[in-house]
């Protein structure tokens, strides 16, 4: 861990000043993320930014149904926030089902968003990897990808990104609002991860320096009946081998509304618009779930040891589904 | 011996006639400490003038060193200096058992895998130490490599037998084979796996008046300073090492590479020198359990008796090291059979030197061989418990030793009762809840017992008290305080009044935390020393000043027993659930009952245990250490990635014992340390196969292979 100056931000505007002054900054959130890779020499900012103390941590609700989450906002807050839990249960379950209690304490909401990639290659600089060091190869390809992407990656980096809160905020068409020294601005959370393409390297679509201020829900009813399922090798603090998060409303036996992404799939959380197409109005049966699983997961190209992947993700989200069919029909 | 010596209860628990300590449960001695940071570890302890040492660990996995740029990292702030094949003091050949390639640290060019040091840069702060040795350029003419381990592998040859147990070659295998109605022919894999215990290896070591004094995390400071006097060709007499706490070790805290630098760097540069291992370092560099592969191949009649057990196994080594995974040592033991052969096979790659991890040999031993009794069961359709109770021996099966003393019919018996066994239904696939398919496996395992030569000596004071003076390690075990409830007794005084020294090879020569023999070694020194110092106390009218000191040293003791098979033995019992749609396994409950001697204290002997299964089910179903073919470097060297059990995948275990009355040593002890992770994997993995109907013969039993196999026997 190479030395490094340490500010305090007052308020966002200062913080955007003080990162555009410091080439090489790093904005600062629980630093649970960022000051690991710092000590494992991934991460080497010259400039740390706290950003804890700029009163973005509130989670507000709008009359309408939807939330506006603040960028600070820890991770156990807004798994707490009775809004988030009443409008948007899979979103707090994803929450709850990542890390550990100690670390969701600290987590921040854009921390976790920014969150780096888990690939082990990444994590140690000793190995090579185009994403931490762009050119110098992806030996996860043919090398150890038994938790890497079956959807959407290239051969230049075949990462899955680890946040589980991701998936939900996929799931409900989340928005990202960020601040620049040229002003405000807003991103559609299913931008904010670029296609990896042969740039794995480029991780968002945020203009430089910019801070993330705050994450929009929009108003979802079918939200309110949702869940959030991870699957893991052990039962706590790892990282998901698949998740699904969904939102099902059904009518007369049909489905007339549905949300469903992916998590641990792709370089991003990854919105299954394909099965959603595919079931809405089609009846709520386990015939239609794993049809429309059918549909997304035919452009899943798996890796030679990842192909359990595919597998699990059409009994996940059948399962799931099939869970919110039968507790809709009580 | 004395009179005070103790003698278990028939019920189970254990008192001795004298204070009654030994058998009670005592919290340990150094627990406050520990709990509030008052306890230093290794790293802990502040020196004058401590220079810190940071090591440079090689990046490929064959080949040669061709240049080192230390000039540049020379020049760096606060570098003090830069160790390596060049200037470092040559050693000579030593190691804790027999000449060891892994401790010629920085001796040649030679780079036999990747995660070898290479170099150690020497600054003032960690920080600077850190930096340089970030910024240190090797470069390497690299060779091809190999890290790629089979049992059929053509660098394989047949490993040297263990001194005190050749193969076994009992009867005519082959030909009982052949008539056998009933024969298992399986293979089993257990992949790499690391011990990583808390405390990160440390080592502090300093020249003051022409002698060397460390300050160590290690299982057995004599036995360390021996080796390291060899090593630097010094007399032993000027070494010191200590180790008062140490975070854990699971048999990887032997001489570590920590040591050995921090030795050569507080030589070269005439200064203190600390050298601690980051977590990813102690992956590389404090050796692993290697991966294995077994063929079991089990033959019996048409009722279950065993007419043949042949086991094969084959497990990876260094090129600079023979370390001999000993798998077959459980087919000594266990069942009685006609015929009984063993075979072991080393194949020397370019990884790094294995070493004993907790349960060597037995852990993955006992997961082939109990898993292939379980598959007997289900070929005979016998209950596997029954199966077990049917092949036991009445003496060695090979050697045809008498036992010192065998309870595991006891342990499967009161195991199956409390466990609820007779209630299970054999078929498997049959018990559904929900998504989950449940279901229960039994397996047994076994540890080898006994004690190794130690020394001892007790100081009664003019006030009353006693200090034991003994060269043990604590581990995390409680050890310290087993061996004070062992003294008082002995001495027949209440435990308040011994004070313990122990973990520094000033106090004599002593046997190392492992092997499960620490306790049982010092504590029948320990007896011997207060049985001396009663003696000498009888003789006098006051204790003087400088006090009286008794003294005991068990080596005639030892030399004069006679041989005997000495294990102790346990039989464990699990229940798993198994997630249909995602192949995901989970332990919801275990029972272990051991026979493991007299027990000390059985608040930490259960911890112990307890722990020992914590990390089988942590064996079965998450470990494993994954290498890339391509770069020879291991992908997960740290607690994110490589998984062991976390809280909410170790339900309620509970661990028991029965009487188990060893005479062979007059403290009764057998070791608790290892044989709670032996049959632990087998257990759960007989369970899965209960739930799913399928064998799963690779650990881990991963979620993945679970889904991928499928579940043919779910109704
Ligand atoms: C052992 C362990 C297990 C974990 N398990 C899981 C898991 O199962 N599921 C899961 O989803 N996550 C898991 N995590 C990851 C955890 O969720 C993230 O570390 C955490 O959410 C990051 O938040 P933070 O505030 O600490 O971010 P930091 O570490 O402070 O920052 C992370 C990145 O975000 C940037 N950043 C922070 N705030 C902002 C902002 N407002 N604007 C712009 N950039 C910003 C930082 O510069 C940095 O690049 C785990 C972490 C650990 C250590
Ligand atoms: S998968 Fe991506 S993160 Fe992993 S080694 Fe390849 S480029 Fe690096």
């Amino acid at each position: 861990m190479r030395e490094f100056a340490y500010q305090r931000a007052g308020d966002v505007a200062g913080a955007v000043a003080a990162f555009a002054a410091a080439p090489g900054a790093r904005y600062l959130g629980g630093g649970t993320n960022l000051v690991d890779l710092m000590k494992s020499g991934v991460e080497s900012p010259e400039r740390l930014i706290d950003v804890r103390g700029l009163g973005l941590d509130a989670v507000e609700e709008d009359a309408d149904g939807g939330l506006r989450i603040g960028a600070t906002v820890t991770n156990s807050d807004l798994a707490a926030h009775p809004g988030v839990r009443r409008r948007y249960p899979a979103l707090a379950q994803a929450v709850l089902a990542g890390a550990s209690g100690q670390l969701r304490n600290a987590a921040t909401v854009g921390g976790n968003l920014l969150q780096r990639v888990r690939c082990g290659y990444f994590t140690d600089v000793t190995l090579p990897c185009n994403r931490r060091v762009p050119g110098s190869g992806c030996p996860a390809v043919d090398g150890e990808h038994h938790n890497h992407a079956v959807l959407g990656w290239s051969e230049h980096c075949v990462a899955v990104h680890p946040s589980d809160l991701g998936v939900a905020l996929a799931a409900f068409d989340a928005v990202v609002s960020y601040e620049t020294g040229a002003g405000p601005g807003e991103l559609a959370y299913a931008a904010l991860y670029p296609p990896v393409g042969d740039t794995p390297h480029r991780e968002t679509s945020l203009p430089p320096g910019a801070l993330i201020t705050a994450v929009s829900l929009p108003a979802a009813p079918v939200a309110a009946r949702s869940r959030y399922r991870k699957v893991r090798e052990r039962a706590s603090y790892a990282f998901a081998t698949a998740s699904v998060a969904a939102a099902l409303e059904v009518r007369d036996g049909v489905v007339h509304d549905v949300r469903l992404a992916f998590g641990a799939v792709a370089s991003r959380p990854w919105r299954a618009h394909a099965a959603e197409r595919a079931l809405t109005g089609a009846p709520a049966t386990a015939r239609a779930f794993g049809a429309a699983a059918d549909a997304e997961l035919a452009a899943a190209r798996p890796l030679p040891h990842n192909g359990y992947k595919v597998p699990l993700l059409r009994n996940l989200m059948v399962s799931v589904l099939t869970e919110l069919a039968e507790e809709a029909a009580r | 011996m004395t009179d005070t010596t103790a003698r278990p209860r028939t019920d189970g628990g254990v008192v001795a006639p004298a204070g009654g300590a030994v058998g009670t449960a005592r919290t340990r001695l150094e627990g406050r400490d520990k709990v509030t940071g008052a306890a230093r570890y290794a790293a802990d302890v502040p020196f004058d003038g401590l220079a810190h040492g940071w090591l440079v660990l090689s990046t490929v996995a064959r080949g040669r060193i061709t240049s080192m740029d230390t000039a540049a990292v020379l020049g760096m702030p606060g570098v003090l200096g830069v160790v390596h094949h060049g200037n470092a003091p040559r050693l000579h050949p030593a190691g804790l058992f027999g000449p060891d390639g892994q401790l010629q640290l920085l001796q040649d060019d030679r780079v036999p895998h990747v995660g070898r040091p290479v170099a150690l840069v020497v600054a003032r702060t960690p920080q600077q130490a850190r930096a340089g040795a970030a910024a240190l350029t090797v470069t390497y003419a690299q060779e091809p490599h190999d890290t790629v381990f089979r049992a059929g592998h053509p660098a394989g040859r047949p490993a040297p037998a263990a001194p005190a147990r050749p193969d076994a070659d009992l009867g005519d295998v082959e030909a009982e084979i052949a008539a056998a109605p009933v024969v298992v022919d399986q293979r089993y894999t257990t992949p790499e796996e690391h011990h990583s215990a808390m405390e990160p290896h440390a080592s502090m070591a300093r020249w003051e008046d022409g002698r060397l004094e460390v300050v160590d995390s290690n299982q057995g400071s004599f036995m360390v300073a021996r080796v390291l006097a060899t090593l630097f060709g010094l007399d032993q007499e000027i070494v010191r090492v200590r180790a008062e706490h140490v975070g854990g070790g699971f048999g990887s805290k032997g001489v570590g590479p920590q040591l050995v630098l921090a030795v050569m760097a507080a030589t070269l540069l005439r200064r203190p020198v600390r050298v601690a291992l980051t977590r990813r370092q102690v992956f590389s560099t404090t050796g692993l359990r290697p991966a294995t592969e077994q063929r079991l191949r089990l033959a019996s009649d048409s009722t279950g008796r065993l007419r043949a057990i042949d086991h094969a196994t084959a497990a990876f080594t260094s090129t600079i090291q023979e370390y001999v995974e000993r798998n077959t040592e459980a087919s000594n033991v266990m069942y009685a059979a006609d015929a009984i052969r063993t075979r072991t096979t080393v194949v020397p790659l370019d990884l790094p030197t294995p070493g004993w991890m907790r349960g060597p040999g037995a852990a993955a031993g006992s997961f082939a061989l109990e898993s292939a009794m379980d598959e007997l069961a289900q070929a005979v359709g016998v209950d596997p418990v029954e199966l077990r109770l049917r092949n036991e021996p009445s003496a060695g099966p090979v050697s045809g030793l008498p036992f010192s003393s065998r309870n595991l019919a006891a342990c499967l018996r009161e195991g199956a009762r409390r466990f609820g066994w007779a209630d299970r239904d054999p078929r498997p696939g049959t018990r559904r809840e929900g998504r989950w398919l449940l279901g229960t496996g039994v397996a047994c395992g076994s540890y080898g017992a006994g004690a190794l030569p130690s020394t001892a000596a007790i100081t009664a004071r003019a006030d009353g008290s006693y200090t034991v003076s003994v060269g043990a390690a604590d581990i995390g075990t409680g050890a310290r305080t087993a061996l004070a409830l062992v003294a008082a007794d002995a001495l027949g005084v209440p435990p308040e009044s011994v004070r313990m020294r122990i973990a520094d090879s000033r106090l004599g020569a002593a046997w190392f935390a492992g092997g499960s023999k620490g306790t049982a070694s010092w504590s029948w020194a320990v007896t011997a020393a207060a049985a001396d110092l009663r003696e000498r106390l009888a003789s006098v009218d006051r204790v003087p000043p400088d006090g009286v000191t008794g003294r005991g040293d068990t080596t005639d003791a030892i030399g004069a027993l006679g041989k005997q098979e000495r294990q102790s033995y346990g039989a464990q019992f699990a229940e798993v659930a198994v997630d249909t749609g995602t192949g995901e396994v989970r332990v919801r409950r275990m029972l272990g009952m051991f026979a493991a001697g007299r027990i000390v204290n059985p608040l930490t002997a259960r911890s112990q245990l307890v722990g020992g299964m914590t990390m089988g089910l942590s064996m079965a179903l998450h470990e494993e250490g994954a290498r890339d073919e391509a770069l020879g470097a291991l992908v997960n060297s740290d607690f994110a990635g490589y998984h062991i059990s976390a809280h909410a995948d170790v339900p309620d275990i509970e661990a028991d014992w029965v009487e188990d009355v060893d005479d062979s040593n007059p403290s009764g002890i057998k070791g608790v340390g290892e044989v709670g992770i032996a049959g632990t994997a087998a257990a759960i993995a007989n369970a899965v196969w209960h739930a799913t109907g399928v064998r799963h013969r690779a650990l881990p039993v991963r979620l993945d292979r679970v889904l991928e196999s499928g579940f043919p026997a779910a109704r």
